[in-house]
């Protein structure tokens, strides 16, 4: 090749690069001069490609050095076969999946995915039908939500198991050939698993699971059988109450492979267990096992020791709820002999669990662990109808303790001090937590006109929706003037003058403005918990909030709540009610951040009290959280504080005030109706949607 | 003339056929204690549970003619009380339908009793307790309710509008009946047969309600209720399809969120 028919690479040429200055330019890149290799059969590889493909190869390559060099000296040597294989964009993405690997992963795996050029390819056919979890995880927890039991969580991972607590899904579908049925997939895979947890795959009181597998020489093979044979099972199961559900299913998976057929009628008997399939086990499990696409696999290791630990603690839940029962005279002596609780339903799958008599009267928290407890063992095992022993636990001892440890309190330097009230004690605690008010110091004041810039559809509509409120008007009859007659007025002064009675001269009707006369309180919890996006949601919710309510004209105040045991609690002002929606305002809601933790009585009380200086007739306080009651020590986790918090929202209920929580603690159904009322929460899925929830969400409570 | 003021004036009705209503716990037991003693009746429970199906079958027991009035927030005392009317060149006075109950000894049912304005509920009070008292102030005339009259309100609990909660000085006058939503064979057997459809079907059909249910409060304000699966039976009656039916009466009836709606239809495939 003659010197001039020649351009230097990256010269923006059109013409092949010949072996020679290829090679000139991959010693550039590679630097190996340093490393004492050569690139003379890398450049030879790379002679015949087109330029733009040589361009590709060099840039790519560069690009890999800078990550790790293993990679770019593997890069041209694999490119002529990848050039074959992938376009352009797709060359990109492969390198990128490598040094993507070698971040996450390590060099091995890196140069693994990088010679796996084929298997690339292959995959990039599926990620047009491939399905995110990502996707689909909103529609699957609200599915999940719906078929109930004990909540679930829902969590990406490599493949599709349960341990008995969250269902794990894979992070993408891509088995089937269209993006439909790999969505279906996903909701099959979510049915079956959850059918696992409800209906007994992992054993009850009498069905040890992990000693009859014990049995099986080949664990991993006697697993895969179980597998398929519970989910032949809980199809049926499923079938009985959800037959729309199974029969997509059924659609999804097919014809039962042959080796099944045989196996079917058993396990569709209606009253086929577990037991039923351990069986079946016997028969089969020294063959392959047949492959069901929404099947999943089993780690009964994993699960079980979840599963004990979660029935231990119920156990103890229900015990130390009863105690507590008994101990304040709501149980009936002699009540322990009677059966409390009945599970319904057949086996190890109860339809329904009828909790009796004394049970009925259990807090929320001992109510689902007796439910979760037949959901696992399919009973309640009737040592735990014995309440705890004084041994155990004693209502009147931890609190009289707490209160000799504590007995040396510092002289309170504190802004106010508030009762608390405890409930093993059934009294308050009086003067018991030290309150702290703070003014929020103000932040980058970009924040606030960045927030409303992207959202800047949405507070239009916002503002017209609830301009279009404030504009509400209704008509005020007997006016003494106005636009239109009062008929009925003008009757009655008719009939009057007849009678020979001075008729009223209030004979008009007059427009009026609505007079709303609400205030709001808005109480954020700045805990350590919301750290990260739930603590940006919620500050781009409060200015979602103040658009609206500005638009509304409400009197409204915002304050952050936080703190650390009951000697400091904290509030933070963000808002006064008197102040106005300013720059000051603006800065200190950027600076809202997350702080500790969340003793919630005593700024409910707190924030009452401030609100009810307002001179509104309707008063709402509203607190948004991202879960229960907690504070620092184990004295207020749990129940103490639930119910700590549930009485300060009475005690502002009885002074007119509302209480409302808008929370993104999905577990929180039990206690948020136990705290706040069957109406008093709306609980969002999703934190994302804060922002765009909460002023629907005012709108709904205030009109 | 008397057959203008005949149109005009509020139509009691007498329940000559046993309305059908299917008794969940002992409220039927209660509501005749409550009749006998003269006390009104408050019924607390979500919309569409049967509590206006209860008041139609206990005033058929009781053998009392019934008033009932949907409350909202434009009506005022006359629509309760009653006004004056021009008729050819007289006024005439015409009883709105509390008076016309009081009058005839009647049950009157005031529906949804917190959409109406609080001066409004304000002239039941004296009706509510012992006095039993009902002032026709344009006419000067304070009626004395007869003891076969008798008051009753329903109020939803479920409402999170704080404009929208029954006060404590009128909630206190009456016995409170809770109602709900009955047991699923309960809540199946009148949807089979007020829908018209198999007991399968009606099975069916109470199993979404409960899916839907489960979702109150995470992102729903309220389940279906039985009045919704009554309508999706209804319509499957009419020969449309199970799910179409369930998706046009209760997932969108619930919701307008376009990703709460995918769900419910989720729930609804699950189902059907
Ligand atoms: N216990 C019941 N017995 C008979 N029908 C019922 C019962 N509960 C609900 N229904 C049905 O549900 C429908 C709605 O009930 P309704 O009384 O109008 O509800 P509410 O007044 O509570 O809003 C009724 O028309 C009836 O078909
Ligand atoms: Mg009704």
């Amino acid at each position: 090749m003659a010197p001039g028919r020649e351009e230097r690479p990256g010269g923006g040429g059109t013409r092949r690069l010949s072996a020679a200055s290829l090679e000139e330019r991959l010693d550039e890149v590679l630097f190996a001069a340093q490393s004492r290799r050569t690139t003379t059969d890398l450049a030879r590889n790379l002679a015949d490609l087109p330029r733009v493909q040589q361009d590709m190869v060099l840039h790519w390559t560069e690009v890999a050095t800078q990550t790790y060099a293993e990679v770019a000296w593997l890069l041209p040597k694999l490119a002529p076969r990848a050039v074959g294989l992938l376009d352009a964009e797709h060359f990109g993405t492969w390198v990128l999946s490598a040094l993507d690997a070698y971040d996450r992963v390590g060099a091995r795996e890196a140069m693994q995915t990088l010679r796996a050029v084929e298997a690339y390819a292959a995959s990039l056919e599926r990620v047009a039908v491939a399905v995110d979890f990502g996707q689909e995880e909103m529609r699957l927890s609200r599915l999940l939500q719906g078929l109930s039991g004990r909540p679930l969580g829902l969590r990406a991972g490599v493949s599709a198991w349960t341990d008995t607590e969250t269902l794990y899904l894979p992070a993408r579908m891509d088995l089937l050939p269209t993006a439909d049925e790999n969505r279906r997939l996903y909701k099959a895979t979510t049915a079956l698993l959850w059918a696992q947890t409800r209906h007994g795959t992992f054993g009850s009181a009498d069905l040890d699971l992990e000693s009859a597998l014990s049995r099986f020489p080949d664990r991993e093979r006697a697993l895969e059988w179980l597998a398929v044979l519970e989910a032949v099972r809980l199809e049926a199961v499923i079938a009985d109450e959800l037959p729309g559900l199974a029969a997509e299913i059924q659609a999804l998976r097919g014809p039962w492979p042959d080796a099944l057929m045989p196996l079917v009628p058993r396990l569709h008997r209606p009253d086929a267990t577990l037991a039923d399939s351990l069986a079946l086990l016997e028969h089969c499990a020294d063959t392959e096992a047949p492959a069901l696409p929404h099947c999943g696999r089993l780690d009964p290791a994993a699960a079980l020791a979840v599963r004990s630990e979660r029935i231990a603690r119920d156990i103890q839940v229900l015990r130390k709820a009863l105690a507590v029962m008994k101990a304040a005279g709501c149980m009936k002596p002699g009540g322990d002999e009677e059966p409390l609780v009945t599970a319904q339903g057949a086996g190890d799958a109860p339809a329904q669990v009828k909790i009796e008599g004394d049970l009925q009267a259990l807090p929320p928290e001992g109510r689902a662990a007796a439910r979760s407890l037949v959901q696992d063992l399919g009973e309640i095992p009737p040592e735990c109808l014995v309440p705890a022993g004084p041994g155990l636990y004693d209502p009147e001892a931890r609190p009289r303790q707490a209160e000799e440890k504590d007995e040396p309190v510092p002289p309170p330097a504190c802004d106010y001090r508030y009762d608390e009230w405890d409930y093993h004690r059934h009294a308050y605690r009086k003067l018991w937590c030290h309150l702290y008010e703070h003014e929020v110091r103000e932040g980058d004041s970009n924040y606030v006109p960045e927030v409303k810039q992207r959202y800047a559809g949405l507070i239009a509509q916002i503002r017209r929706r609830f301009e279009a409120l404030r504009g509400e008007t209704r008509m005020l009859g007997r006016q003494p003037d106005g636009e239109e007659i009062d008929v009925d007025a003008q009757v009655e002064a008719r009939s009057d003058r007849k009678s020979g009675v001075e008729p009223s001269s209030r004979l008009f009707c007059r427009r009026v403005r609505h007079d709303r006369s609400l205030a709001a309180m808005f109480m954020v919890d700045m805990s350590g918990s919301t750290r990260g996006w739930i603590n940006d949601a919620e500050r781009e919710a409060l200015v979602m909030l103040c658009e609206a309510l500005e638009s509304l004209g409400d009197a409204y105040a915002i304050y952050g709540f936080s703190g650390w045991t009951r000697t400091r609690c904290d509030i933070y002002r963000i808002k006064d009610f008197g102040q106005a929606y300013d720059e000051r305002v603006k800065q200190r809601i950027a600076a809202i951040e997350a702080k500790d933790y969340t003793r919630m009585g005593v700024a409910v009380r707190h924030l009452t009290a401030i609100l009810l200086q307002q001179p509104a007739r309707h008063r709402l306080l509203i607190t948004l959280s991202d879960g229960r009651p907690d504070d620092f020590g184990d004295e207020y986790r749990g129940q103490y504080g639930i119910e700590d918090t549930r009485r300060a929202l009475q005690e502002a209920h009885a002074q007119g005030v509302r209480g409302y929580c808008v929370t993104l603690d999905r577990h929180g159904a039990d206690y948020l109706r136990h705290m706040y009322g069957p109406a008093g929460y709306t609980v969002l899925d999703d934190v994302k949607k804060l922002p765009l929830k909460v002023a629907d969400i005012y709108r709904r409570l205030a009109t | 003339m008397t057959d203008i003021i005949a149109t005009l004036a509020p139509q009691l009705e007498h329940l000559e056929k046993e309305p059908y209503y299917h008794p969940i716990g002992d409220e039927v037991a209660l509501f005749e204690a409550a009749y006998a003693r003269r006390l009104p009746v408050l019924l607390k429970g979500p919309t569409g549970c049967g509590k206006t199906r209860f008041v139609e079958y206990m005033a058929w027991r009781l053998k009392r003619p019934l008033a009932t009035v949907a409350c909202h927030d434009d009506l005022t005392t006359a629509d309760l009380i009653g006004r004056y009317l021009i008729v050819g060149d007289e006024t005439v006075w015409v009883d709105g339908p509390l008076t016309a109950a009081v009058r005839a000894g009647a049950i009157c049912y005031l529906d949804e009793i917190v959409e109406a304005r609080k001066d409004t509920t304000v002239v039941i009070h004296p009706l509510a307790d012992s006095r039993r008292l009902l002032a026709v102030d344009k006419r000067g005339e304070l009626l004395s309710a007869p003891d076969d009259f008798m008051l009753v309100i329903s109020y939803n609990p479920g409402y999170q509008s704080v404009l929208k909660e029954i006060k404590p000085s009128t909630r206190q006058r009456f016995v409170a009946l809770d109602f709900d939503y009955p047991e699923p064979a309960v809540e199946a057997a009148i949807v089979a047969r007020e829908g018209g459809v198999d007991a399968d079907t009606a099975r069916r059909l109470v199993k979404l309600a409960e899916l839907t249910r489960n979702l109150k409060g995470a992102g729903l304000d309220e389940g279906a209720s039985t009045r919704l699966l009554v309508h999706a039976g209804q319509l499957i009656g009419a020969g449309v399809a199970p799910a179409t039916a369930c998706t046009a009466a209760v997932a969108r009836a619930l919701s307008d969120d376009p990703d709460m709606t995918g769900s419910l239809d989720d729930l609804v495939h699950a189902v059907f």
